[in-house]
C-alpha cells in the first residue's frame, strides 16, 4: 500500500532562515497523524508545503504517489503550471488556524464555491452535498449567514465543510482551535473525532494533547525544524524518550 | 399609577416591580440657541446681498431647459460616463500590471501612472490635441487613416485627456483594493484548487471592490467636475453651453450660476447612486447594512408616531 503522505529530507528556508532541516516521515491511508512542538518548529511549514502552497527547497514530498509541485522526467524536475498544482491541490483538503471564509459569501456559498467553479459542478447538486455536509457539521440551520454572522467555531465547522465539498482524500488542519474560545472549542474537535472515525487520512497541527492522544494514531514531536521523536501517541505523550520532548510536554501538559 | 395600585393591594410575596423611567428636566443648551441665531442671521445677510446684487435671477428659470444648455448638460454626462469607462478599464489592467511578478509589465504601469497622475489634466488636454505637431497623419493601414487634425476631434481629444489621466488614479485605487485583501483569503482559494485567475476573479476583486467602490464614486464626480476644462478643446460641454448662452443673452453671469446649479443637480444624483453601490458591496462584511434613506423616513415617521400615541395615553 503507497503512504498517502511520503516526505524525503524536506528542506525550506526564508531567506537566510532555516525553517525545515530535513523532515522523512510517511503517513499511511485511515491515519490520523498529530504533529505537535513549540511554535517556530517548522510543523506548520511543513504542512503548507504538503499542498504546495510553499515551495520545498530540497528533498522530495509525495501525495498518494505523486510528487508534489514537480513533474520528474529522467533526473531532471519541471515546474507544473498553475493549472497542474491546482489540480493536485483539488484532492486535498485544508483548514486554517484563521479560518478564512470567503466573508462575501454565505456559509453555503463558501462551500458550495469550489465543487461549482473548479469542478463544474451543477449548483444544485453542489447545493445539496453543501446542506449535507453543514449538518453533518451541525449548522444546517446556519446555511444562510455570513461568516461576520457566525462564531469562530462556527465558521470553523463551516470550514471544515468546505474543504470536505471537495472530498478530498487527505486533510490538513493547521492548528485549527488555536483562534477559538476555549468553550468552543470541543465542537470543533467532535466534529474532527466525526472525521476521523469516517476513515479520513488526517494530518494535524495542534495544541490539543487530549485530542491527540484519544484519536490520533501517530504523533511526530518537532522542534527546530527536525523530527524530535516518533510513535503512537500514547507513548510519546506519557512516556517521552527524549530530554527536549520531556520538556516541552512538562510545560504543555 | 397603575403599579402604585398593585402595590397596596397585591400579595406582599410578587416580584419587586420594575423601576420607574426617569423623567429628568434636560439641561438647556443656551449656547446653541445663540449660535443657531448668529449663523441663520449671516445666512439670511449673504441671500440678502445676492438678492440685491446686479443679477437677474428671473433669466436662471428662463434658461434652465433651453435647448443649449441641455445639449451642453447632455455632452458633458456622456462626457463622464464615457471618460470613466475608460479610466476603470484601464485602471483595473494598469492595476493588474503594476501588481505582476513581470518586472516589464509592472515598470510600464509604473512610468504610466508616474507620467499622468504628475502632469496637469489641463496641459493633457492640450497636448491631445495638438499632437497633430508630432503625428501629421495617422496611418492604421487598411483600416483607418486620416489627418490627425480630422481625426482628432474635440470629443475624442476630450475622451482621451481625461479617461487616460483618470486611469492613472484608478489603477493606484484598484491595486490599493487588492492588496487590501487578506493573504490568506488567497491561500484558501488555492488550497480549494483554484486557479489564480478564479482565485483573482471569484475570491479577490469582490472584496477589494468595497475598498475600491467608494473612492470610485468620489473620481466620477470630480471627473463630471473637471469636465469643465475641456473647453480647452473646443468640446461643447455645459460650461461652454452656458457661457455661449450667456454671451448671446447677455447674461453672462447668470448662466454661470445656471451651470452651477446644474453640475449640483448631476453630482447629487450621482451620490445618491454611490450610497446604493456601496451597500450591495458591503454584504457579509457589515452584520447590519445601514438603513436606506427611505428605512430612515420610515423609522423616524414609525417612533414619532408611537411616541405620539404614548403622550396622548398619558394626557388621557
Amino acid at each position: 500500500m503507497t503512504a498517502m503522505v511520503k516526505a524525503e529530507g524536506v528542506h525550506k528556508s526564508f531567506g537566510a532562515v532555516q525553517v525545515l532541516k530535513g523532515i522523512d516521515l510517511e503517513v499511511a491511508p485511515r491515519e490520523v497523524f498529530c504533529l505537535i512542538g513549540p511554535s517556530g518548529s517548522g510543523k506548520s511549514t511543513f504542512l503548507r508545503c504538503i499542498n504546495h502552497l510553499e515551495k520545498v527547497n530540497a528533498g522530495r514530498l509525495y501525495v498518494d504517489g505523486d510528487l508534489v509541485g514537480y513533474r520528474q522526467q529522467g533526473n531532471k524536475l519541471h515546474e507544473l503550471r498553475d493549472r497542474e498544482v491546482a489540480a493536485q491541490r483539488r484532492d486535498i483538503g485544508m483548514v486554517f488556524q484563521r479560518f478564512n471564509l470567503f466573508p462575501h459569501m454565505t456559509a453555503v456559498e463558501n462551500v458550495m464555491e469550489a465543487p461549482v467553479h473548479v469542478k463544474r459542478e451543477s449548483k444544485a447538486v453542489a447545493r445539496e452535498r453543501a446542506l449535507r455536509l453543514l449538518d453533518r457539521v451541525g449548522l444546517a440551520d446556519k446555511a444562510g449567514s455570513y461568516p461576520a454572522q457566525l462564531s469562530g467555531g462556527q465558521q470553523q465547522r463551516v470550514a471544515i465543510a468546505r474543504a470536505l465539498a471537495m472530498e478530498p482524500k487527505l486533510m490538513l488542519f493547521d492548528e485549527p482551535t488555536s483562534a477559538l474560545d476555549p468553550e468552543l472549542v470541543g465542537d470543533v474537535l467532535d466534529v474532527m473525532r466525526d472525521l476521523a472515525e469516517s476513515g479520513m487520512t488526517m494530518i494535524v497541527v495542534t495544541h490539543e494533547m487530549g485530542f491527540a492522544r484519544e484519536v490520533g494514531d501517530a504523533l511526530v514531536f518537532m522542534d527546530d525544524g527536525t523530527v524530535v521523536e516518533t510513535g503512537h501517541p500514547r507513548d510519546v505523550l506519557t512516556n517521552p524518550q527524549r530530554e527536549r520532548t520531556k520538556s516541552f510536554l512538562s510545560k504543555v501538559l | 399609577m397603575t403599579v402604585d395600585i398593585d402595590k397596596v393591594k397585591g400579595p406582599s410575596n410578587s416580584p419587586a416591580p420594575a423601576p420607574e423611567a426617569i423623567k429628568a428636566i434636560p439641561i438647556r443648551h443656551y449656547g446653541r440657541w445663540v449660535s443657531a441665531v448668529v449663523t441663520l442671521a449671516l445666512l439670511a445677510l449673504l441671500i440678502n446681498a445676492f438678492a440685491q446684487g446686479k443679477v437677474n435671477w428671473g433669466a436662471v428659470p428662463d434658461y434652465f431647459f433651453d435647448k443649449d444648455i441641455l445639449k451642453g448638460v447632455r455632452n458633458t454626462i456622456w462626457l463622464t460616463i464615457v471618460a470613466m469607462a475608460l479610466g476603470v478599464v484601464l485602471g483595473v489592467v494598469l492595476a493588474v500590471m503594476r501588481l505582476s511578478k513581470n518586472p516589464v509589465t509592472a515598470s510600464i504601469a509604473w512610468g504610466y501612472i508616474w507620467f499622468f497622475r504628475g502632469t496637469p489634466v489641463y496641459v493633457q488636454l492640450l497636448l491631445w490635441f495638438n499632437l497633430g505637431l508630432v503625428f501629421e497623419y495617422i496611418n492604421l493601414g487598411p483600416i483607418y487613416q486620416d489627418e490627425w487634425s480630422d481625426f482628432m476631434t474635440p470629443f475624442l481629444a476630450a475622451l482621451l485627456g481625461l479617461g487616460l489621466n483618470e486611469a492613472a488614479y484608478m489603477a493606484e485605487i484598484c491595486r490599493a483594493g487588492i492588496q487590501s485583501v487578506d493573504e490568506g483569503q488567497t491561500e484558501a482559494s488555492h488550497a480549494l484548487g483554484m486557479s489564480h485567475t478564479k482565485t483573482l476573479r471569484r475570491v479577490v476583486l469582490p472584496q477589494a471592490m468595497r475598498m475600491i467602490v467608494p473612492p470610485t464614486g468620489n473620481e466620477f464626480i470630480n471627473l463630471l467636475k473637471t469636465t469643465s476644462l475641456v473647453i480647452a478643446v473646443q468640446y461643447y460641454d455645459l460650461l461652454q453651453a452656458a457661457t455661449n448662452v450667456g454671451q448671446t443673452s447677455g447674461g453672462t453671469v447668470e448662466m454661470l450660476f445656471l451651470a452651477a446649479i446644474w453640475y449640483l443637480v448631476v453630482t447629487s444624483v450621482l451620490s445618491i447612486g454611490q450610497f446604493y453601490l456601496e451597500r450591495r458591496f458591503a454584504r457579509g462584511s457589515l452584520r447590519q447594512l445601514p438603513p436606506t434613506p427611505w428605512q430612515k423616513v420610515r423609522a423616524n415617521m414609525l417612533s414619532l408616531s408611537n411616541r405620539g400615541g404614548t403622550m396622548g395615553g398619558g394626557g388621557a
